[in-house]
């Protein structure tokens, strides 16, 4: 069977219509399945349906994400109370240490991002790492900086990226690899954006787990429990009415 | 070419890229297509090289790898197909 691909984090701008129709169909062109795009939990009706049109039109499907940028831990269960049953995906970009243990151990978050890679505060270590194999966080490492810096900045990230993936590895907490790309020129095929993981000391099938079976399992699972037959893990209504 | 060997000497370090062995076959100017040869125990490190190139000349480009083969007729065959 053939393989499908997902990236999660197409950070496409929503009211440059253009740029959102040219980014999906690159990733369409390339091979992805899925494609998620980061939308604020003010996005009018209007631009979500064209941003679905978009990817219907590229035979490519889409999950509605937001990603959270709490700066406190109550910040962050205030915006997940309300908004997890509106996106497939709950991503927080962890900033600080406390809100990163509160994400990591809030089983309705999905993915686990730290987007300013400072090798002197590494958030994602082996306590964090614990928190999130006993729920349900994935750790969510763009490949944007990777190409973006160069010269000893790149080495210092590659450095910390490294530590985290291996602390991910230790304690079996999927990773998902996207792109958080905005440009079109950095879009890279899936198996291109595997082999830049090899970078951060993943094997072949870790990282081509982490383009194809991990971002899909963590869809599939939320599509499952938004679904209105959905009424606990394995229970789910299969028919209504009188004669059932 | 110049491109390849720079960034895997930046990325691998000049013993890296001395192990890989790379080797231009053909460059088809028109499509923009380039047939690279490299040792089939390092083809993670070209792949993870070609994937990470973002300029080419100071110009803003990017490099995607179509198929690997392990000969030149299936590569030729699986890139008509």
């Amino acid at each position: 069977m053939k393989k499908a691909y997902a990236d999660l984090h197409l950070r496409a701008n929503i009211s440059d219509e253009s740029q959102v129709s040219r980014l999906i169909n690159k990733a369409s062109t390339f091979g992805y399945s899925l494609v998620s795009v980061p939308l604020s939990p003010w996005t009018p009706e209007r631009q979500l349906q064209q941003v679905q049109r978009v990817c219907d039109e590229a035979a490519v499907d889409f999950a509605s994400r937001v990603d959270l940028k709490p700066h406190t831990p109550e910040e962050l269960l205030k915006d997940v109370r309300k908004l997890r049953r509106r996106f497939e995906l709950v991503a927080v970009m962890c900033e600080s240490k406390v809100v990163a243990r509160q994400a990591a151990k809030d089983r309705r978050v999905d993915l686990l991002n730290f987007p300013q890679p400072d090798f002197r505060r590494s958030f994602f270590d082996s306590a964090e790492a614990e928190l999130a194999s006993s729920c349900l966080a994935s750790l969510e490492v763009d490949m944007r900086p990777l190409l973006t810096q160069e010269g000893a900045a790149r080495a210092r990230l590659l450095s910390l990226l490294r530590r985290e993936v291996q602390t991910a590895k230790e304690f079996h907490v999927p990773i998902v690899l996207s792109s958080g790309v905005s440009e079109e020129l950095l879009i890279r095929r899936p198996l291109d954006l595997a082999a830049l993981s090899f970078l951060l000391g993943l094997n072949k099938n870790a990282a081509t787990e982490a383009v194809s079976q991990n971002p899909m399992a963590i869809v599939r699972r939320n599509r499952e429990k938004l679904s209105p037959r959905f009424i606990a893990p394995g229970i789910r209504v299969t028919r209504r009415g009188n004669d059932c | 070419m110049e491109t390849i060997w720079e960034t895997i000497s930046e990325l691998y370090g000049e013993y890296g890229a001395s192990q890989t062995s790379l080797s231009l076959i053909s460059f088809d100017d028109k499509n923009k297509n380039a047939v690279l040869r490299t040792g089939h125990t390092t083809v993670d490190i070209v792949r993870t090289t070609l994937a990470s190139i973002t300029r080419i000349r100071d110009k803003p480009a990017a490099v995607h790898v179509l198929t690997v083969s392990g000969t030149l007729k299936a590569l030729h065959k699986s890139l008509r197909q």
